[in-house]
């Protein structure tokens, strides 16, 4: 079973998005900001990462460049997940190092769609 | 809606574009047909069926048949045939095409577009390998209102999420307030036009590819059976054909059989293409 860290500040939008990769068969894990997801990967990689991009403490792609700079940082595969939709965003998002971006609003077919064409399922 | 409004509106679909529509189907025929009514300022559907009868209207019968066609579509819909179509399809072109270094490709019911577009995306991403080739191609519809949408290649943020790779969004599209628009070197690769798959592919020309995906599954196997017949003769004898997952050629025609380890793609029997050897298949990374 593959493992996905699902980042947000939003305890709903986490929700939402665990019971739609739970039914994909992934192991979650959760994190209420970047820090904490960081200390979470410390621990343990997780295969996949679905990732918010603005939330207190440290955002998303603050911790996306700290985690490719991690060992073993560069395994996961980080699906952005945000409501930030304009190109600018996007680029900065993949110059450092997301493979794949999802414009909220989201559902099911988007993640499930994303996650297939990055090779996650 | 009388039950003899809704036979008609049955048989005139049927006749006119083959979809087959079962008796279980009379609430998608009043929630698709009703604003259709309205929009040509009829009281209902016993209106717009009398309005249907006198058949004087052709823009009413347009827009009956594009209200009942089910378009949904997206860019590199199921993945592995266009995966296909790099790895196994364009290689093989490449080489059996090498002297006239013209490939044509048909997208026979290509609904919004999305699905033309992602097989130019792909030949764009080619570059400088497909330097002095000429290859077009062409998306038909019966639905007016969905080539309106293709050729203006503009979509919602929802439908450029379905399929396409972020990459491809960064690279070939332009944002346009909440929409995407196609750049136009990928736009001026697909030409697109009306057809009705039940008519003779006269004027059509002669296709190396045709993606005839997803809409045979609407149609009765006798209608089945004769488009692909003539997708046959529209087609190069060394030719590809791709149809859609729930479809296949098998108990419908003897004119194709199924490409060998390559699911989804179909050879002319007795053909060429279906005579490679899979080895050849391997050879190019299948
Ligand atoms: C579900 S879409 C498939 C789009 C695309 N090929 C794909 O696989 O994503 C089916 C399309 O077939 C078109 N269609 C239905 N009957 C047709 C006919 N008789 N001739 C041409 N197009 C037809 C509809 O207008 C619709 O756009």
């Amino acid at each position: 079973m593959k493992s996905c860290l699902i980042v947000d500040d939003s305890k709903v939008i986490r929700m939402v998005a665990r019971r739609i990769l739970e039914g994909l068969q992934f192991e979650i894990m959760e994190a209420a900001d970047g820090k904490i997801a960081l200390e979470t990967c410390l621990k343990t990689m997780p295969d996949a990462i679905l990732l918010d991009w603005n939330m207190p403490v440290m955002n998303g792609i603050d911790f996306l460049r700290a985690l490719r700079g991690l060992d073993g940082g560069a395994a996961p595969r980080v699906v952005f997940c945000t409501t930030e939709n304009d190109l600018a965003h996007i680029q900065e998002a993949i110059s450092a190092g997301a493979n794949e971006y999802i414009m909220k609003p989201f559902d099911s077919d988007i993640i499930e769609a994303k996650f297939s064409q990055i090779g996650l399922i | 809606m009388k039950p003899e409004d809704f036979a008609y509106f049955c048989k005139l679909i049927l006749d006119r574009s083959g979809l087959v529509l079962g008796p279980d189907k009379s609430y998608l025929i009043e929630s698709r047909l009703t604003p259709v009514a309205r929009r040509h300022n009829l009281g209902g559907l016993d209106a717009l069926a009398t309005a249907l009868r006198q058949n004087k209207d052709a823009k009413l019968l347009r827009d009956f048949t594009d209200a009942l066609m089910t378009n949904e579509s997206f860019f590199f819909r199921d993945t592995k045939p266009f995966d296909q179509f790099r790895e196994v399809v364009l290689p093989r072109l490449l080489t059996t095409r090498a002297t006239s270094k013209r490939v044509r490709i048909w997208s026979a019911a290509c609904s919004t577009g999305q699905e033309a577009y992602s097989l130019a995306m792909i030949l764009k991403e080619q570059g400088a390998k497909l330097a002095g080739w000429t290859f077009e191609i062409v998306g038909t519809d019966i639905s007016h209102e969905v080539l309106a949408k293709a050729q203006a290649g503009v979509y919602t943020q929802f439908e450029v999420q379905r399929g396409l790779p972020i990459q491809f969004l960064v690279k070939y599209f332009k944002q346009d307030g909440d929409k995407w628009q196609l750049a136009q070197e990928i736009r001026n690769m697909v030409q697109f036009r009306e057809f009705n798959l039940l008519g003779e592919l006269t004027g059509l020309g002669t296709f190396d590819v045709v993606f005839c995906r997803n809409v045979l599954i609407y149609f009765d196997q006798k209608t089945k059976g004769a488009i692909l017949e003539r997708i046959a003769k529209g087609l190069a004898p060394d030719g590809f054909l791709y149809l859609g997952g729930a479809e296949t050629v098998l108990g419908v025609t003897e004119k194709f059989e199924p490409l060998s380890g390559h699911r989804g793609i179909y050879a002319l029997t007795n053909s060429q293409s279906a005579a490679q050897p899979p080895a050849f298949a391997r050879a190019v990374g299948a």
